[in-house]
């Protein structure tokens, strides 16, 4: 059972619910980055559901794609997404960030079923993939994939160009970056921050191939994933084209969230924009009903399991 | 001529080997024995030697140009694969430029990744205090998960690089440039965590590491003319550090003097001294390591004599802790 093969629209839910997971997450913990993981939940999701051939019920199997999220302050959406996908009950993500909680600040490896490696100093992941890649085909394993997820932001750390150069040196075709861009980062536009442009060209020079596309338009997210697995002897980058905070509106494509978690207020309007409309109890007491895998569908995420 | 002067500073003859070398004939070994062990170098491979490993499996060495922070990640992800992968390059870039990634990379996911750190200490000489590396036990003593070995010889670092490969989880070990005098044998046993104890005696104790084990066995000779007869403790693991044989040399000898080729600060005389600290024993202790400050380009064996770090320090050292324990 490699993906759910799951419909536009029943990814489309998953990736709802999972943005609600985040929202509720940062309320409770009155910590952590909603911004980015509600930006990456489309393309990310779409990864999740009907690209990678992964098993949750045998998280360790041999040979299985990896997922590096090298921006690991991101850590809250592959926590969603991984239970969504069925590797932990949804009762964990009410415990992020805090004490006794495998779900730390910034994801680690070896507490979390799913992870694949423990990130959040910035710049680091991408090595890591590159190491995943050049063991994949050391083995033998052909069809593997290693995909790494990076903010824009993040491209700022030198490493992440020492390891861009290692990926193209070694031709890493089994490996897939994907940039979360969203030109937003904790202290303001990546472009005045400091500038990453012109980033495909960057990419080009450095011998990848370049794939920009939106980020929240399915088609052309499974369209970017086919050409990547496609491609041979160089590594792809996936620019993903996204709006921080994407699916609350008034919230959408404004760095302040970045990091700034959602307090009661603004959890109503992101529960309200998501499509939940009882109270943030109603909500919680969702997560307390499914204690066991596999994950039953989410209020929003009903009508996920429908294969097409 | 690139070796340290064995009459200059041992005041004795000696078998003088690379352990370097050692490092390089036991990854060729591992390589022949266990599929999963690979190699990565940072374009230093002709001077770390791990160039021998890739020749012999060309398909299971990396090249990783100069860029030790990918290096480390790399290594990180191929232990992830169920490799077991030794990197090197100079003491001072792995332990200095890529510490984040040995931390938060290797560490934190107690990968199974072994840091072969070439080039460690002051004995690269001419290339003077920017490739010098007298903070790198310091620094990674503290990550959690990691085992941290200065072997003395070529045999010690032989038996440490085998026994890494055997070892589940991370683990540093540090060799000099110099070849430096082969002071165990084949058959000495060594369990990384128990100090080796190189000669005995009841007045005082000296705990050296690396090139310094050598420089105490000859301390001990100096000090036996003059009428004192020290133990001299192999202290190999820096952690986990032997707290019983620390404790044991304060309570049997009186006087401990801890030699390392190492800033004062950080290294193995701190590592003896927290144990001490905390232990019933109040006995009297000196440092013989490099004090707060750079050294410069010159001949090892000038610099060892300008660090302070003969045998003659050494034994000075032991001298004035003893005297200081009778008053």
């Amino acid at each position: 059972m490699p993906t759910l093969n799951l419909a536009p629209d029943a990814v489309f839910r998953m990736a709802q619910q999972i943005r609600l997971d985040v929202c509720l997450m940062t309320n409770l913990t009155n910590s952590g980055h909603p911004g980015g993981p509600l930006g990456m939940a489309d393309y990310a999701t779409w990864l999740f559901a009907n690209v990678m051939d992964i098993d949750p019920k045998a998280a360790r199997r041999e040979p299985r794609d990896r997922f590096v999220l090298s921006n690991g302050h991101c850590s809250a959406y592959n926590y969603a997404v991984l239970c969504r996908r069925g590797y932990f009950p949804p009762k964990w993500l009410l415990r992020f960030r805090m004490s006794g909680s495998p779900l730390q600040g910034h994801p680690n490896m070896i507490y979390v079923p799913g992870l694949e490696a423990s990130t959040g100093s910035l710049g680091q992941g991408l090595s890591q993939a590159n190491g995943m890649a050049l063991g994949a085909r050391l083995k033998g394993q052909h069809d593997v994939r290693i995909y790494c997820n990076c903010g824009d932001g993040e491209l700022q750390e030198g490493n992440i160009w020492e390891a861009v150069m290692t990926a193209a040196h070694y031709k890493l075709d089994n490996l897939c970056l994907l940039v979360d861009f969203n030109n937003a980062q904790i202290d303001g536009r990546v472009e005045d921050v400091m500038g990453i442009e012109p980033l495909g060209d960057k990419f080009r020079a450095f011998n990848f191939h370049v794939i920009e596309t939106d980020g929240h338009d399915y088609g052309k997210i499974a369209a970017a994933y086919d050409e990547a697995r496609a491609t041979r002897g160089k590594p792809t980058v996936i620019l993903f084209r996204t709006l921080m905070m994407k699916g609350v509106p008034p919230y959408e494509d404004n760095f302040k969230w970045h990091g700034k978690p959602l307090n009661d207020d603004e959890l109503a309007i992101a529960m309200k924009a998501l499509g939940f409309s009882g109270t943030k109890d109603e909500l919680v007491a969702t997560y307390e009903d499914w204690p066991t895998q596999p994950p039953k569908p989410g209020p929003i995420w009903a009508g996920a399991g429908a294969h097409h | 001529m690139g070796v340290v002067d064995a009459t200059k500073v041992m005041g004795k003859k000696w078998e003088l080997q690379l352990t370097r070398q050692a490092y390089a004939d036991a990854l060729v070994e591992l390589g022949e024995e266990d599929p999963r062990v690979v190699v990565l170098d940072a374009d230093l491979a002709q001077s770390t030697l791990t160039r021998f490993f890739g020749e012999k499996y060309p398909h299971r060495f990396f090249e990783m140009g100069i860029s030790e922070q990918d290096m480390v990640g790399t290594a990180v992800g191929l232990s992830h694969m169920g490799f077991i992968p030794f990197l090197s390059s100079y003491s001072i870039f792995l332990s200095g430029r890529a510490w984040d990634q040995v931390r938060n990379g290797v560490a934190y996911s107690a990968a199974n990744v072994k840091i072969g750190a070439a080039h460690g200490g002051i004995s690269v000489g001419k290339d003077g205090p920017t490739h010098q590396s007298m903070e790198d036990v310091g620094v990674i003593r503290p990550i959690v998960n990691f085992t941290v070995i200065v072997p003395c010889d070529y045999h010690e670092t032989y038996k440490t690089t085998k026994w890494s490969a055997r070892h589940e989880g991370p683990v540093f070990f540090r060799m000099g440039r110099e070849k430096v005098p082969v002071i165990t044998t084949k058959d000495t046993p060594f369990e990384p965590g128990k100090a080796i104890l190189m000669e005995d005696g009841p007045d005082g104790t000296i705990i050296a590491c690396g090139l310094m084990v050598a420089q105490a066995l000859e301390a001990a000779e100096i000090l036996r003319g003059r009428g004192i007869r020290p133990r001299v403790l192999n202290m190999h693991t820096i952690k986990p550090l032997d707290h019983e044989a620390v404790l044991a040399a304060a309570r049997d000898t009186g006087a401990i003097v801890t030699a390392e080729e190492h800033s004062r600060y950080g290294g193995l005389g701190s590592a003896v001294a927290e144990v001490l600290i905390e232990s019933d024993h109040r006995v009297p202790m000196k440092i013989v390591a490099i004090n707060d400050r750079y050294l410069e380009s010159g001949p090892p064996e000038d610099l060892l004599i300008m660090a302070g770090l003969t045998p003659q320090n050494v034994a000075d050292a032991l001298e004035g802790a003893l005297r200081k324990g009778r008053k």
